[in-house]
């Protein structure tokens, strides 16, 4: 076992490491100390400021907890709720976990490196909380675990490390969303999340982010599936934001298991994303697929993919397409490694502006040219996430129609 | 009434169509005939106002309106509506949507789906992998739940088959009102004396005339209009004679 001064030591030489993607942050510009916020019981959630309550639920959570399993909140540094409703599902802060329970130690850094870069090297030495979710094995949930990471404070860095263990046959849903308060502009949030997918077992992971303009986030996270599990990430960035780099990997480790990842950005003026993800597929009867459709209004978006066949009888797909709408660079990245005989790999990808074709059809139904267009991009985005309950695919549409509202 | 006159069209700097007179009344379907390239096509798209089509002599009015230089969607408002040989996929877009936005929300898209044995589809994205008779129903759906007052067929028949074509006849007869509509009880000459509807027809093959008694056929012979009458008999003398033949004389 990896023990917790080794992951300091390796920390402290990585303060100043570089991410391989991404612009450099100086760190040394914001602020990590604590920021104390009252904890919430149920009722007192539902008394949030109006607008607080807005920005969460857009990113899809819903203070009543309505159609939820349960629910974890961290405002700044702070933890204000956490609770599970739901039998056979854990959900607990990351600092009382580690508390609690010897396990969680036994999955903490084991799959991200704290000495990665300067961000994961942050959130080992000067973590705040984050939240670890535990489904035991044969559980099978139907509501999502919703959780939401809320910075209010200006300036503030905050440090945030997630774990999600789906035990043997297990079943689990969770949707995180990040936001900042109305009137927060600039920070940076880092958060550290390890996925651990065990035989059999299935992880849907949607996330929604809801920033602000000078906000720069560096999420880093690692997923292992074992045999025959299933792990569906779905992220959706709607807002703006100044930077965003991300680059999530995922081992898949057991026969049969699969991955699928699927993500929506929509880059206005002045946002810079770097994203994309990257997967391994280590044994036989492994399945991959990467759906990326980006936006851009004026933004940076460099879409990566990245997949990697390590053993015969692999399938793996990835698809990038990104729409011009409004100026801005779409850099798209597909990669693929076949490192074996008797894998099955391919990618399309595809950069460019809506069909004047298209358009016209549509005018020709009796809509007018914006309106037209609006529902060409509405389609564009509109891809068909497999195995999700059709509750929390609802809930994604919601969040994309909301957020398509204000963005184009 | 769709009324042109003397119209001139360029497509890239080349005329495609040149003193072109056309007149549907309320009521009437023509048929246009012609061979490959004679700009039948050409001659709908530019009536439905799409851009490249650019008019440079004449007038195209519609309703009394000169809609000669106005925008697609403000043709489509005013009563137009187009049937395409090959329409665009656009992904990520339902039929079932579609249908919504041809019909402003107001029909039931399942209910008309079924009419046209296509209900299954309804959750496909639009035209995403039809074949060439699923397009042809999908189009026609739309144009059901859009219910112009004028409205273009490109080809109807092409890539239908034989048991689908008198589904599809039989649904273009209802739309332009060429079927008897027996069944709310008018007398024939009532429902004759209603008609509203304005069809104009493309066809090659001449399927559609078994279902859709149409009223005047036009030949489209190298971007000119170059006769005009009984659409059986055109058809006729194209067949025996050959389209060159058929335009030397004026049934």
């Amino acid at each position: 076992m990896q023990h917790l001064d080794d992951i300091e030591k390796k920390a402290k030489a990585a303060v100043d490491k570089k991410a391989l993607f991404g612009d450099d942050l100086d760190l040394a510009q914001y602020d990590r100390s604590f920021v104390p916020h009252k904890y919430l019981a149920d009722q007192e959630m539902c008394a949030l400021p109006q607008d607080e309550q807005q920005r969460m639920l857009m990113s899809g959570l819903d203070v009543t907890g309505k159609g939820r399993g349960g629910t974890y909140v961290q405002k700044d540094t702070t933890v204000i709720h956490c609770h599970s409703m739901q039998d056979g599902v854990e959900v607990l802060p990351a600092k009382a976990a580690l508390e609690k329970y010897d396990w969680v130690k036994d999955y903490f850094w084991k799959l991200v490196a704290p000495d990665q870069d300067k961000y994961t090297a942050s959130a080992a030495l000067e973590l705040h909380d984050g939240y670890v979710i535990r489904a035991l094995p044969g559980s099978k949930s139907i509501y999502p675990i919703q959780a939401c990471l809320y910075i209010e404070k200006e300036n503030l860095q905050q440090n945030v490390h997630n774990l999600i263990v789906v035990e043997e046959g297990a079943e689990l849903h969770v949707i995180t969303g990040c936001a900042t308060s109305p009137t927060m502009k600039k920070g940076v949030h880092v958060g550290i999340s390890e996925f651990f997918v065990k035989k059999n077992a299935k992880l849907s992971f949607t996330m929604i982010h809801n920033w602000a303009e000078e906000m720069d986030v560096r999420p880093r996270s690692v997923a292992r599936v074992e045999e025959g599990g299933v792990f569906i990430n779905n992220y959706i960035c709607m807002k703006p934001v100044r930077s965003i780099q991300m680059y999530p990997v995922t081992y898949l480790a057991g026969e049969n298991s699969t991955a699928m990842f699927y993500s929506i950005i929509v880059g206005t003026p002045g946002s810079n994303f770097d994203v994309g993800g990257r997967t391994f597929l280590q044994k036989p009867g492994c399945r991959a697929e990467i759906i990326q459709r980006a936006i851009s209004n004026g933004a940076h978006v460099m879409n990566r993919g990245h997949l990697i066949g390590e053993a015969p009888g692999i399938k793996a797909h990835l698809e990038c397409k990104g729409l011009l709408l409004n100026g801005g660079v779409i850099d798209s990245v597909p990669q693929l490694s076949a490192h074996v005989e008797g894998v099955d790999m391919s990618h399309e990808a595809a950069v460019g502006k809506v069909a004047q074709e298209e358009i016209h059809y549509l005018m020709s139904r009796g809509l007018s040219e914006s309106e037209s267009i609006s529902t060409i991009v509405r389609g564009f985005l509109n891809i068909d996430i497999m195995g999700l309950p059709p509750m929390l695919k609802a809930e994604i549409d919601k969040a994309i129609d909301m957020s398509d509202k204000d963005a184009l | 009434m769709l009324l042109i006159d003397d119209l001139q069209v360029e497509l890239g700097g080349k005329i495609l169509l040149k003193d072109i007179h056309l007149e549907i009344k309320p009521g009437e379907t023509h048929i246009l005939f012609g061979p490959n390239g004679s700009g039948k096509t050409s001659l709908l798209m530019t009536i439905m106002g799409y851009p490249q089509y650019e008019v440079k002599r004449g007038t195209i009015t519609f309703k009394g309106v000169d809609i000669t230089h106005a925008p697609i969607d403000e043709r489509a408002r005013l009563g137009i509506g187009m049937s395409y040989q090959r329409p665009p996929t656009i992904n990520g877009l339902k039929t079932r949507q579609m249908v919504d936005i041809c019909a402003k929300n107001k029909v039931d898209a399942e209910q008309m789906a079924q009419s046209l044995n296509f209900a299954e589809f309804l959750d496909r994205d639009v035209n995403a992998g039809f074949s060439g008779g699923e397009i042809k129903r999908s189009e026609l759906l739309q144009l059901k739940a859009q219910d112009p007052d004028l409205i273009m067929f490109d080809e109807p028949e092409s890539g239908v088959d034989i048991e689908n074509m008198a589904l599809i006849g039989k649904t273009i007869a209802r739309l332009l009102q060429k079927d008897l509509g027996r069944e709310n009880a008018k007398s024939v000459a009532t429902v004759r004396k209603d008609r509203t509807k304005m069809g104009l027809i493309i066809t090659h093959t001449g399927y559609i005339l078994d279902y859709v008694p149409a009223d005047k056929g036009q030949v489209l012979y190298e971007g000119v209009l170059a006769c005009a009458g009984n659409p059986r008999e055109i058809f006729q003398c194209i067949g025996e004679a050959g389209y060159e033949e058929c335009v030397k004389c004026n049934i």
